[in-house]
Protein backbone atom coordinates (compact mmCIF):
# COMPACT_ATOMS: atom_id res chain seq x y z
CA UNK A 1 0.00 0.00 0.00
CA UNK A 2 2.69 2.33 1.37
CA UNK A 3 3.91 2.24 -2.76
CA UNK A 4 0.51 3.42 -4.06
CA UNK A 5 -0.43 6.96 -5.05
CA UNK A 6 -1.67 9.53 -2.33
CA UNK A 7 -5.32 9.48 -4.06
CA UNK A 8 -5.32 4.97 -4.51
CA UNK A 9 -4.43 5.56 -0.15
CA UNK A 10 -7.50 7.51 -0.37
CA UNK A 11 -9.84 5.66 -2.21
CA UNK A 12 -8.65 2.50 -0.61
CA UNK A 13 -9.53 4.22 2.94
CA UNK A 14 -12.81 5.59 1.73
CA UNK A 15 -14.07 2.04 0.37
CA UNK A 16 -13.18 0.44 3.91
CA UNK A 17 -10.11 -1.80 2.62
CA UNK A 18 -7.64 -0.16 5.36
CA UNK A 19 -7.98 2.28 7.90
CA UNK A 20 -5.78 5.57 8.37
CA UNK A 21 -4.54 3.53 11.69
CA UNK A 22 -3.06 0.98 9.78
CA UNK A 23 -1.63 2.96 6.74
CA UNK A 24 -0.32 5.66 9.25
CA UNK A 25 1.33 2.83 11.06
CA UNK A 26 2.44 1.00 7.89
CA UNK A 27 4.79 4.48 6.75
CA UNK A 28 6.43 4.90 10.06
CA UNK A 29 7.44 1.20 10.42
CA UNK A 30 8.86 1.94 6.47
CA UNK A 31 10.69 5.28 8.15
CA UNK A 32 12.15 3.25 10.66
CA UNK A 33 13.43 0.43 7.71
CA UNK A 34 14.80 3.19 6.06
CA UNK A 35 15.68 6.58 7.30
CA UNK A 36 19.12 5.69 8.56
CA UNK A 37 19.88 5.56 5.23
CA UNK A 38 17.83 8.55 4.11
CA UNK A 39 17.55 10.82 6.86
CA UNK A 40 14.90 12.94 5.67
CA UNK A 41 13.17 13.64 8.78
CA UNK A 42 14.12 15.18 11.91
CA UNK A 43 11.15 14.38 13.78
CA UNK A 44 8.81 12.04 14.04
CA UNK A 45 5.29 12.54 15.74
CA UNK A 46 3.40 9.46 16.06
CA UNK A 47 1.68 10.01 19.06
CA UNK A 48 -0.19 12.75 17.38
CA UNK A 49 -0.31 11.20 13.94
CA UNK A 50 -1.94 8.14 15.45
CA UNK A 51 -4.26 9.86 17.22
CA UNK A 52 -4.98 11.59 14.46
CA UNK A 53 -5.62 8.99 11.81
CA UNK A 54 -7.61 6.98 15.18
CA UNK A 55 -9.93 10.19 14.91
CA UNK A 56 -10.80 10.21 11.07
CA UNK A 57 -10.89 6.07 11.08
CA UNK A 58 -14.20 7.14 13.43
CA UNK A 59 -15.20 9.69 11.28
CA UNK A 60 -15.78 7.49 8.68
CA UNK A 61 -17.28 4.95 10.49
CA UNK A 62 -19.79 7.44 11.81
CA UNK A 63 -20.19 7.71 7.99
CA UNK A 64 -19.35 11.63 7.91
CA UNK A 65 -18.43 13.53 4.62
CA UNK A 66 -14.92 13.99 4.70
CA UNK A 67 -12.46 15.82 2.31
CA UNK A 68 -10.83 13.43 -0.62
CA UNK A 69 -7.26 12.92 1.26
CA UNK A 70 -8.39 12.40 4.20
CA UNK A 71 -6.65 9.92 6.46
CA UNK A 72 -3.34 10.26 3.81
CA UNK A 73 -0.35 10.84 5.53
CA UNK A 74 1.86 13.71 4.76
CA UNK A 75 5.45 14.90 5.33
CA UNK A 76 5.53 18.48 6.60
CA UNK A 77 9.04 20.21 5.50
CA UNK A 78 10.33 21.75 8.83
CA UNK A 79 10.42 25.56 8.26
CA UNK A 80 6.38 25.41 8.76
CA UNK A 81 5.15 25.94 12.51
CA UNK A 82 3.15 23.10 13.93
CA UNK A 83 2.23 23.72 17.45
CA UNK A 84 3.87 21.88 20.01
CA UNK A 85 5.97 20.07 17.48
CA UNK A 86 9.75 21.41 17.44
CA UNK A 87 10.27 23.79 14.15
CA UNK A 88 14.04 24.08 13.85
CA UNK A 89 14.30 25.28 9.87
CA UNK A 90 17.21 23.09 9.93
CA UNK A 91 19.30 25.52 12.26
CA UNK A 92 20.87 25.32 15.76
CA UNK A 93 19.58 28.35 16.65
CA UNK A 94 15.53 27.42 16.97
CA UNK A 95 17.35 23.89 18.90
CA UNK A 96 14.31 22.76 20.94
CA UNK A 97 11.50 25.11 20.05
CA UNK A 98 8.07 24.35 20.05
CA UNK A 99 5.85 26.86 18.40
CA UNK A 100 3.08 27.76 20.32
CA UNK A 101 0.85 28.23 16.97
CA UNK A 102 0.01 26.28 13.87
CA UNK A 103 1.06 27.80 10.20
CA UNK A 104 -2.34 28.52 8.05
CA UNK A 105 -1.09 25.11 6.14
CA UNK A 106 -1.41 23.20 8.85
CA UNK A 107 -4.30 24.13 9.76
CA UNK A 108 -5.81 23.58 6.46
CA UNK A 109 -3.93 20.28 6.21
CA UNK A 110 -5.52 19.70 9.93
CA UNK A 111 -9.05 20.39 8.43
CA UNK A 112 -8.56 18.02 5.62
CA UNK A 113 -7.44 15.42 7.92
CA UNK A 114 -4.69 14.69 6.34
CA UNK A 115 -2.42 12.66 8.69
CA UNK A 116 1.26 14.74 9.68
CA UNK A 117 3.77 12.08 9.95
CA UNK A 118 6.35 14.56 11.43
CA UNK A 119 9.21 17.23 10.00
CA UNK A 120 11.70 17.04 6.97
CA UNK A 121 15.23 17.77 6.67
CA UNK A 122 16.02 20.79 5.17
CA UNK A 123 18.92 23.22 3.96
CA UNK A 124 19.37 25.92 7.48
CA UNK A 125 16.49 28.43 6.74
CA UNK A 126 15.92 26.84 3.11
CA UNK A 127 19.34 28.70 1.81
CA UNK A 128 20.58 25.72 -0.20
CA UNK A 129 20.45 23.62 -3.08
CA UNK A 130 21.71 20.13 -1.70
CA UNK A 131 20.23 19.93 2.15
CA UNK A 132 24.00 19.41 2.99
CA UNK A 133 23.63 22.86 4.85
CA UNK A 134 21.28 21.39 7.59
CA UNK A 135 22.54 21.52 11.14
CA UNK A 136 21.47 18.45 11.74
CA UNK A 137 23.42 16.74 8.96
CA UNK A 138 22.54 15.72 4.98
CA UNK A 139 19.79 14.05 3.76
CA UNK A 140 20.30 11.32 0.96
CA UNK A 141 18.82 10.60 -2.59
CA UNK A 142 17.20 7.53 -2.54
CA UNK A 143 18.37 6.65 -6.40
CA UNK A 144 21.72 6.82 -5.48
CA UNK A 145 23.07 7.84 -1.05
CA UNK A 146 25.50 8.87 -2.05
CA UNK A 147 23.98 11.94 -4.16
CA UNK A 148 22.13 14.66 -2.65
CA UNK A 149 18.50 14.66 -2.43
CA UNK A 150 18.08 18.78 -4.04
CA UNK A 151 17.23 21.41 -2.14
CA UNK A 152 16.11 23.06 0.31
CA UNK A 153 13.25 20.56 0.41
CA UNK A 154 15.27 17.82 0.18
CA UNK A 155 14.28 15.93 3.07
CA UNK A 156 10.63 16.29 1.21
CA UNK A 157 11.64 14.86 -1.75
CA UNK A 158 13.70 12.01 -0.15
CA UNK A 159 10.87 10.93 2.22
CA UNK A 160 8.51 10.97 -1.65
CA UNK A 161 10.94 9.15 -3.10
CA UNK A 162 11.87 6.79 -0.23
CA UNK A 163 7.98 5.75 -0.01
CA UNK A 164 7.91 6.80 3.38
CA UNK A 165 5.04 9.28 2.69
CA UNK A 166 2.88 9.79 -0.56
CA UNK A 167 2.58 13.46 0.10
CA UNK A 168 4.88 16.44 1.41
CA UNK A 169 4.66 20.38 2.03
CA UNK A 170 7.74 22.12 0.29
CA UNK A 171 8.41 25.66 -0.11
CA UNK A 172 10.14 27.50 -2.88
CA UNK A 173 12.26 30.40 -2.75
CA UNK A 174 14.39 29.96 -6.01
CA UNK A 175 13.32 26.48 -6.48
CA UNK A 176 13.41 24.02 -3.23
CA UNK A 177 10.25 22.60 -4.31
CA UNK A 178 10.94 21.71 -8.15
CA UNK A 179 14.80 21.15 -7.62
CA UNK A 180 14.49 18.13 -5.13
CA UNK A 181 11.54 17.25 -7.26
CA UNK A 182 13.39 16.85 -10.19
CA UNK A 183 16.62 14.93 -8.77
CA UNK A 184 14.46 12.49 -6.67
CA UNK A 185 11.78 11.86 -9.58
CA UNK A 186 8.89 13.30 -7.93
CA UNK A 187 6.32 15.93 -8.71
CA UNK A 188 6.99 19.34 -7.11
CA UNK A 189 4.65 22.32 -7.20
CA UNK A 190 5.29 25.89 -6.55
CA UNK A 191 1.83 27.80 -7.11
CA UNK A 192 1.78 30.83 -7.93
CA UNK A 193 2.98 33.68 -5.14
CA UNK A 194 0.47 34.46 -2.65
CA UNK A 195 -1.80 31.34 -4.04
CA UNK A 196 -1.05 29.68 -0.76
CA UNK A 197 -0.54 31.74 2.78
CA UNK A 198 2.71 31.90 3.98
CA UNK A 199 1.57 32.62 7.90
CA UNK A 200 3.45 30.48 9.84
CA UNK A 201 6.05 29.77 7.07
CA UNK A 202 9.81 31.13 8.30
CA UNK A 203 10.67 33.89 6.38
CA UNK A 204 13.55 33.39 4.41
CA UNK A 205 12.54 35.72 1.44
CA UNK A 206 9.45 37.61 1.90
CA UNK A 207 8.80 38.25 -1.65
CA UNK A 208 9.91 35.02 -3.34
CA UNK A 209 9.09 32.73 -0.47
CA UNK A 210 5.67 30.52 -1.62
CA UNK A 211 4.32 26.85 -0.07
CA UNK A 212 3.10 23.79 -2.46
CA UNK A 213 2.40 20.63 -2.51
CA UNK A 214 5.26 17.86 -2.99
CA UNK A 215 3.47 14.45 -4.40
CA UNK A 216 4.66 10.96 -6.33
CA UNK A 217 1.75 12.17 -8.80
CA UNK A 218 0.49 15.09 -10.68
CA UNK A 219 -2.70 15.13 -9.37
CA UNK A 220 -1.96 14.20 -5.87
CA UNK A 221 0.44 17.09 -6.13
CA UNK A 222 -3.17 18.70 -7.52
CA UNK A 223 -5.78 17.49 -4.31
CA UNK A 224 -3.24 18.64 -2.61
CA UNK A 225 -3.05 22.06 -3.38
CA UNK A 226 -6.67 22.66 -2.78
CA UNK A 227 -6.23 21.48 -0.04
CA UNK A 228 -3.66 23.90 1.53
CA UNK A 229 -4.42 26.82 -1.11
CA UNK A 230 -6.80 29.90 -0.57
CA UNK A 231 -7.07 33.87 0.88
CA UNK A 232 -5.73 34.09 4.44
CA UNK A 233 -6.64 37.53 6.53
CA UNK A 234 -3.51 36.12 8.58
CA UNK A 235 -1.12 37.00 5.16
CA UNK A 236 -1.38 40.55 3.57
CA UNK A 237 0.14 39.46 0.32
CA UNK A 238 -2.35 36.21 -0.18
CA UNK A 239 -4.61 36.48 -3.00
CA UNK A 240 -8.47 36.81 -2.64
CA UNK A 241 -9.58 35.04 -5.57
CA UNK A 242 -10.74 31.51 -5.72
CA UNK A 243 -7.96 29.20 -6.04
CA UNK A 244 -7.35 27.96 -9.61
CA UNK A 245 -8.93 24.28 -10.66
CA UNK A 246 -6.02 22.19 -10.71
CA UNK A 247 -7.76 19.12 -9.66
CA UNK A 248 -9.90 19.32 -12.47
CA UNK A 249 -7.15 19.97 -14.94
CA UNK A 250 -4.65 17.11 -13.81
CA UNK A 251 -7.61 14.81 -14.02
CA UNK A 252 -7.69 15.83 -17.67
CA UNK A 253 -4.67 16.37 -19.06
CA UNK A 254 -5.89 18.09 -22.02
CA UNK A 255 -3.23 19.57 -24.11
CA UNK A 256 -5.34 19.56 -27.46
CA UNK A 257 -4.52 23.40 -29.21
CA UNK A 258 -2.39 24.51 -25.85
CA UNK A 259 0.50 26.07 -27.10
CA UNK A 260 4.08 25.42 -24.75
CA UNK A 261 6.79 27.90 -25.04
CA UNK A 262 10.16 26.46 -25.27
CA UNK A 263 12.77 29.27 -23.80
CA UNK A 264 15.55 29.42 -25.77
CA UNK A 265 17.97 30.34 -22.74
CA UNK A 266 17.08 27.92 -19.95
CA UNK A 267 18.62 24.64 -22.14
CA UNK A 268 21.77 24.53 -24.38
CA UNK A 269 25.30 25.29 -22.57
CA UNK A 270 25.61 24.17 -18.94
CA UNK A 271 22.55 21.70 -19.15
CA UNK A 272 24.02 18.01 -19.52
CA UNK A 273 23.22 15.44 -22.30
CA UNK A 274 20.83 13.31 -20.77
CA UNK A 275 18.61 16.19 -19.36
CA UNK A 276 18.38 17.84 -22.68
CA UNK A 277 17.90 14.49 -24.46
CA UNK A 278 14.83 13.85 -21.57
CA UNK A 279 13.34 17.30 -22.26
CA UNK A 280 13.50 16.89 -26.17
CA UNK A 281 11.53 13.59 -25.76
CA UNK A 282 9.02 15.33 -23.20
CA UNK A 283 8.63 17.85 -25.79
CA UNK A 284 7.72 15.50 -28.61
CA UNK A 285 4.91 13.65 -26.38
CA UNK A 286 3.54 16.76 -25.64
CA UNK A 287 3.26 17.41 -29.05
CA UNK A 288 1.97 13.93 -30.01
CA UNK A 289 -0.55 15.02 -27.48
CA UNK A 290 -1.33 17.77 -29.31
CA UNK A 291 0.16 20.94 -28.09
CA UNK A 292 1.74 23.19 -30.69
CA UNK A 293 5.45 23.48 -29.74
CA UNK A 294 6.81 27.16 -30.17
CA UNK A 295 10.16 28.67 -28.93
CA UNK A 296 10.19 32.09 -26.69
CA UNK A 297 13.13 34.12 -25.90
CA UNK A 298 13.32 35.84 -22.82
CA UNK A 299 16.99 37.37 -23.08
CA UNK A 300 16.85 38.25 -19.46
CA UNK A 301 16.72 35.59 -17.59
CA UNK A 302 20.42 35.18 -17.75
CA UNK A 303 20.57 38.36 -15.18
CA UNK A 304 18.07 36.86 -12.94
CA UNK A 305 20.76 34.33 -10.86
CA UNK A 306 22.66 37.38 -10.23
CA UNK A 307 19.46 39.71 -9.19
CA UNK A 308 18.40 36.69 -7.10
CA UNK A 309 21.50 36.49 -4.89
CA UNK A 310 21.54 40.17 -4.05
CA UNK A 311 17.45 40.18 -3.09
CA UNK A 312 17.35 37.03 -1.21
CA UNK A 313 20.18 37.68 0.77
CA UNK A 314 18.87 41.49 1.12
CA UNK A 315 15.26 40.13 2.09
CA UNK A 316 16.75 37.29 4.50
CA UNK A 317 19.14 39.68 6.69
CA UNK A 318 16.41 41.46 7.61
CA UNK A 319 14.23 38.39 8.01
CA UNK A 320 16.79 36.93 10.40
CA UNK A 321 17.33 39.52 12.62
CA UNK A 322 14.49 37.91 14.74
CA UNK A 323 16.88 35.17 15.75
CA UNK A 324 18.23 37.91 18.32
CA UNK A 325 18.36 35.14 21.92
CA UNK A 326 15.77 37.44 23.03
CA UNK A 327 12.13 35.72 22.83
CA UNK A 328 12.71 32.05 21.21
CA UNK A 329 15.74 29.88 20.16
CA UNK A 330 19.31 29.23 22.19
CA UNK A 331 20.80 31.99 24.06
CA UNK A 332 25.13 31.91 24.54
CA UNK A 333 26.99 33.55 26.32
CA UNK A 334 24.81 34.89 28.69
CA UNK A 335 26.36 35.57 32.23
CA UNK A 336 25.54 38.29 34.49
CA UNK A 337 27.89 40.86 33.47
CA UNK A 338 27.17 40.16 29.35
CA UNK A 339 25.45 42.54 27.72
CA UNK A 340 22.68 41.60 25.30
CA UNK A 341 24.60 42.75 22.40
CA UNK A 342 27.01 40.34 22.93
CA UNK A 343 24.97 38.04 23.93
CA UNK A 344 23.58 38.42 20.35
CA UNK A 345 26.65 38.05 18.38
CA UNK A 346 27.51 35.33 20.08
CA UNK A 347 23.88 33.30 19.60
CA UNK A 348 23.69 34.22 16.41
CA UNK A 349 28.07 32.71 15.81
CA UNK A 350 26.95 29.47 17.19
CA UNK A 351 23.61 29.13 16.09
CA UNK A 352 23.86 29.85 12.24
CA UNK A 353 25.75 27.60 9.87
CA UNK A 354 27.97 29.13 7.22
CA UNK A 355 26.01 29.66 4.57
CA UNK A 356 23.55 31.52 6.67
CA UNK A 357 26.28 33.44 7.85
CA UNK A 358 27.40 34.34 4.20
CA UNK A 359 23.72 35.77 2.95
CA UNK A 360 23.49 37.59 5.93
CA UNK A 361 26.59 39.61 4.85
CA UNK A 362 26.40 39.22 1.61
CA UNK A 363 22.16 41.17 2.28
CA UNK A 364 24.03 43.79 4.68
CA UNK A 365 26.66 44.75 2.20
CA UNK A 366 23.69 44.81 -0.58
CA UNK A 367 21.57 46.76 1.42
CA UNK A 368 24.39 48.70 2.89
CA UNK A 369 24.75 52.91 2.16
CA UNK A 370 26.21 53.60 -0.81
CA UNK A 371 26.13 50.34 -2.44
CA UNK A 372 22.66 49.88 -2.50
CA UNK A 373 21.45 51.47 -5.69
CA UNK A 374 24.48 49.30 -7.11
CA UNK A 375 23.23 45.86 -5.91
CA UNK A 376 20.22 45.79 -4.38
CA UNK A 377 18.27 48.75 -7.09
CA UNK A 378 20.02 47.03 -9.99
CA UNK A 379 18.31 43.75 -8.51
CA UNK A 380 15.23 45.00 -8.26
CA UNK A 381 15.27 46.56 -11.82
CA UNK A 382 16.40 43.45 -12.97
CA UNK A 383 13.10 41.83 -11.56
CA UNK A 384 11.07 44.47 -13.65
CA UNK A 385 13.06 42.84 -16.90
CA UNK A 386 12.07 39.61 -16.19
CA UNK A 387 8.74 39.92 -15.15
CA UNK A 388 8.56 41.49 -18.83
CA UNK A 389 10.27 38.77 -20.82
CA UNK A 390 7.68 36.08 -19.38
CA UNK A 391 5.21 39.09 -20.01
CA UNK A 392 5.67 39.34 -23.39
CA UNK A 393 6.38 34.90 -23.49
CA UNK A 394 3.06 34.33 -22.38
CA UNK A 395 1.54 36.70 -25.36
CA UNK A 396 2.66 33.85 -27.60
CA UNK A 397 2.65 30.65 -25.43
CA UNK A 398 -0.14 29.38 -22.40
CA UNK A 399 2.85 27.96 -20.36
CA UNK A 400 6.42 27.86 -20.54
CA UNK A 401 8.66 24.87 -20.36
CA UNK A 402 12.47 24.16 -19.84
CA UNK A 403 14.56 21.54 -18.10
CA UNK A 404 13.81 22.03 -14.41
CA UNK A 405 17.44 22.04 -13.40
CA UNK A 406 20.82 21.57 -15.46
CA UNK A 407 22.13 18.43 -14.14
CA UNK A 408 21.40 15.21 -12.42
CA UNK A 409 21.93 14.96 -8.65
CA UNK A 410 25.35 15.53 -7.33
CA UNK A 411 27.81 13.99 -5.11
CA UNK A 412 27.22 14.65 -1.47
CA UNK A 413 30.38 17.10 -0.76
CA UNK A 414 30.73 17.89 -4.83
CA UNK A 415 30.05 21.45 -4.37
CA UNK A 416 29.90 22.16 -0.56
CA UNK A 417 33.24 24.37 -1.18
CA UNK A 418 31.91 26.01 -4.05
CA UNK A 419 28.79 28.84 -3.32
CA UNK A 420 28.46 29.64 -7.02
CA UNK A 421 28.74 26.26 -8.49
CA UNK A 422 26.07 25.55 -5.89
CA UNK A 423 23.88 28.47 -6.77
CA UNK A 424 23.75 27.37 -10.84
CA UNK A 425 21.24 24.67 -9.99
CA UNK A 426 18.80 26.92 -8.98
CA UNK A 427 19.30 28.87 -13.29
CA UNK A 428 16.23 27.56 -14.58
CA UNK A 429 14.13 27.78 -11.71
CA UNK A 430 14.73 31.16 -10.28
CA UNK A 431 13.15 33.59 -12.94
CA UNK A 432 9.86 31.83 -11.99
CA UNK A 433 10.38 33.30 -8.21
CA UNK A 434 11.50 36.55 -9.41
CA UNK A 435 8.03 37.12 -11.30
CA UNK A 436 5.69 35.44 -8.80
CA UNK A 437 4.04 33.21 -10.73
CA UNK A 438 3.64 29.56 -10.95
CA UNK A 439 6.12 26.66 -11.63
CA UNK A 440 5.89 22.82 -11.72
CA UNK A 441 8.28 20.15 -12.06
CA UNK A 442 7.47 16.86 -13.14
CA UNK A 443 9.86 13.30 -13.84
CA UNK A 444 11.43 13.18 -17.64
CA UNK A 445 12.44 9.45 -16.61
CA UNK A 446 16.39 9.05 -16.50
CA UNK A 447 19.50 10.49 -18.23
CA UNK A 448 21.13 7.88 -19.57
CA UNK A 449 24.86 8.64 -18.55
CA UNK A 450 24.40 8.11 -14.84
CA UNK A 451 20.84 6.72 -14.80
CA UNK A 452 19.47 9.53 -12.32
CA UNK A 453 16.03 10.84 -12.65
CA UNK A 454 15.41 14.34 -14.77
CA UNK A 455 12.69 17.25 -14.05
CA UNK A 456 10.75 18.93 -16.86
CA UNK A 457 9.67 22.08 -15.43
CA UNK A 458 6.24 23.85 -16.66
CA UNK A 459 5.74 27.87 -15.82
CA UNK A 460 2.10 29.47 -16.01
CA UNK A 461 0.77 33.19 -15.31
CA UNK A 462 0.05 34.20 -12.37
CA UNK A 463 -3.09 32.71 -10.77
CA UNK A 464 -2.93 30.15 -14.21
CA UNK A 465 -1.82 27.62 -12.06
CA UNK A 466 -4.40 24.67 -13.74
CA UNK A 467 -2.74 25.00 -16.86
CA UNK A 468 0.89 23.61 -15.08
CA UNK A 469 -1.55 20.49 -14.09
CA UNK A 470 -3.07 19.82 -18.05
CA UNK A 471 0.59 19.90 -19.20
CA UNK A 472 2.11 17.77 -16.16
CA UNK A 473 -0.45 15.75 -16.41
CA UNK A 474 0.19 15.28 -20.30
CA UNK A 475 2.94 14.29 -20.55
CA UNK A 476 3.00 12.22 -17.02
CA UNK A 477 0.59 10.05 -18.74
CA UNK A 478 2.00 9.75 -22.25
CA UNK A 479 5.33 8.53 -20.20
CA UNK A 480 3.77 6.03 -18.27
CA UNK A 481 2.54 4.09 -21.05
CA UNK A 482 6.27 4.41 -22.05
CA UNK A 483 7.62 3.27 -19.25
CA UNK A 484 4.80 0.92 -18.53
CA UNK A 485 5.31 1.86 -14.45
CA UNK A 486 6.05 4.67 -12.81
CA UNK A 487 9.81 5.75 -12.71
CA UNK A 488 9.92 5.54 -9.20
CA UNK A 489 10.03 1.67 -9.39
CA UNK A 490 13.53 1.27 -10.83
CA UNK A 491 14.21 3.19 -7.55
CA UNK A 492 16.77 1.00 -5.99
CA UNK A 493 15.19 -0.87 -3.15
CA UNK A 494 15.89 0.28 0.44
CA UNK A 495 15.47 -1.35 3.79
CA UNK A 496 17.13 -4.54 5.28
CA UNK A 497 14.09 -5.70 7.56
CA UNK A 498 11.05 -5.65 5.37
CA UNK B 1 34.41 47.70 -6.49
CA UNK B 2 34.27 44.30 -6.46
CA UNK B 3 35.72 43.63 -3.35
CA UNK B 4 35.61 42.98 0.13
CA UNK B 5 38.61 43.26 2.72
CA UNK B 6 38.84 41.33 5.89
CA UNK B 7 38.05 44.66 7.95
CA UNK B 8 35.21 45.19 5.40
CA UNK B 9 33.44 41.86 6.34
CA UNK B 10 34.65 42.11 10.47
CA UNK B 11 32.83 45.92 9.86
CA UNK B 12 29.22 43.64 8.26
CA UNK B 13 29.57 40.95 10.54
CA UNK B 14 29.48 43.85 13.35
CA UNK B 15 26.24 45.65 11.91
CA UNK B 16 24.71 42.02 11.54
CA UNK B 17 25.65 41.16 14.84
CA UNK B 18 27.52 37.98 13.69
CA UNK B 19 30.63 37.12 15.97
CA UNK B 20 33.28 35.65 13.43
CA UNK B 21 36.65 34.30 14.08
CA UNK B 22 39.81 35.31 12.48
CA UNK B 23 39.53 32.15 10.22
CA UNK B 24 36.16 32.95 9.24
CA UNK B 25 36.47 36.61 7.92
CA UNK B 26 39.45 35.52 5.99
CA UNK B 27 37.35 32.96 3.94
CA UNK B 28 34.40 35.25 3.90
CA UNK B 29 35.99 38.14 2.32
CA UNK B 30 37.73 35.89 -0.36
CA UNK B 31 34.13 34.13 -1.33
CA UNK B 32 32.91 37.53 -1.32
CA UNK B 33 35.56 38.67 -4.07
CA UNK B 34 33.91 35.74 -6.58
CA UNK B 35 30.18 36.39 -5.44
CA UNK B 36 30.18 40.19 -6.25
CA UNK B 37 31.66 39.85 -9.57
CA UNK B 38 29.02 37.53 -10.22
CA UNK B 39 25.93 39.48 -9.12
CA UNK B 40 27.26 43.02 -10.50
CA UNK B 41 26.58 41.31 -13.80
CA UNK B 42 22.72 43.02 -12.93
CA UNK B 43 24.48 46.25 -13.26
CA UNK B 44 24.98 45.74 -17.40
CA UNK B 45 21.09 45.79 -17.55
CA UNK B 46 19.72 48.42 -14.77
CA UNK B 47 19.46 51.23 -16.84
CA UNK B 48 18.39 54.58 -15.67
CA UNK B 49 14.61 54.39 -17.56
CA UNK B 50 13.88 50.40 -15.85
CA UNK B 51 11.85 50.67 -12.78
CA UNK B 52 12.60 48.81 -9.91
CA UNK B 53 10.11 45.53 -8.44
CA UNK B 54 10.18 44.97 -4.87
CA UNK B 55 7.08 42.78 -4.77
CA UNK B 56 5.44 40.37 -7.42
CA UNK B 57 2.23 41.67 -6.49
CA UNK B 58 0.59 45.03 -7.03
CA UNK B 59 -0.73 45.63 -3.22
CA UNK B 60 -0.78 48.33 -1.21
CA UNK B 61 -2.53 49.05 2.06
CA UNK B 62 -4.67 46.00 2.96
CA UNK B 63 -7.09 45.95 5.48
CA UNK B 64 -8.46 43.49 7.57
CA UNK B 65 -11.39 43.96 10.27
CA UNK B 66 -10.09 45.54 13.02
CA UNK B 67 -11.38 43.09 15.49
CA UNK B 68 -10.14 41.07 18.69
CA UNK B 69 -9.45 37.37 17.70
CA UNK B 70 -8.16 34.54 20.14
CA UNK B 71 -4.25 35.22 20.55
CA UNK B 72 -1.54 33.41 22.61
CA UNK B 73 -1.74 33.50 26.36
CA UNK B 74 1.35 34.75 27.92
CA UNK B 75 2.44 31.69 29.07
CA UNK B 76 2.25 30.23 25.54
CA UNK B 77 4.14 33.66 24.16
CA UNK B 78 6.85 32.83 27.09
CA UNK B 79 6.84 29.29 25.99
CA UNK B 80 9.82 29.55 24.15
CA UNK B 81 11.81 32.15 25.61
CA UNK B 82 15.01 31.34 26.70
CA UNK B 83 14.69 33.27 30.20
CA UNK B 84 11.24 34.84 31.57
CA UNK B 85 10.37 36.52 34.73
CA UNK B 86 6.89 37.70 36.00
CA UNK B 87 5.19 36.70 32.54
CA UNK B 88 7.81 39.05 30.48
CA UNK B 89 10.78 38.12 28.77
CA UNK B 90 13.78 38.52 30.62
CA UNK B 91 17.20 39.78 28.33
CA UNK B 92 20.83 40.39 29.65
CA UNK B 93 21.50 44.34 30.48
CA UNK B 94 21.01 46.69 27.77
CA UNK B 95 21.72 49.90 29.66
CA UNK B 96 25.40 50.78 30.27
CA UNK B 97 26.69 49.14 27.39
CA UNK B 98 29.14 50.63 25.56
CA UNK B 99 28.06 54.06 23.41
Amino acid sequence: MIRKSAHEMAAALAAGEITSLALTQAHFDRIADTDKEVHAFLYLDHEGALAQAAGVDAKRAKGEKLFPLAGVPLALKDVMTQKGIPTTCGSKILEGWRPPYDSTVVINLKKNDVIILGKTNMDEFAMGSSTENSAYGPTHNPWDLSRIPGGSGGGSSAALAAFQAPLAIGTDTGGSIRQPAAVTGTVGVKPTYGGVSRYGLVAFSSSLDQAGPCARTVLDAALLHEAIAGHDVRDATSINAPVPAVVNAAKSGDVKGMKIGVVKELNGAGYQAGVRERFEESLELLAKAGAEIVEVSCPNFEYALAAYYLIAPSECSSNLARFDAMRYGIRVGDNASASAESVMNLTREVGFGREVKRRIILGTYALSSGYYDAYYGSAQKVRTLITQDFTKAFTRADVLVSPTCPTTAFKIGEKANDPLAMYLNDIATIPVNMAGIGGMSVPAGLAKEDGLPTGFQIMAPAMQDQRMYSVGAALEAALLLQWGAPLLSRAPALGGSK
Amino acid sequence: MSSLSRDDVARLAQLARIQMSEEELVALSSEFTVILEAVARVQEVATADVLPTSHPLPLRNVFRPDVITPSLTPQEALSGAPASEDQRFRVPQILGEDA
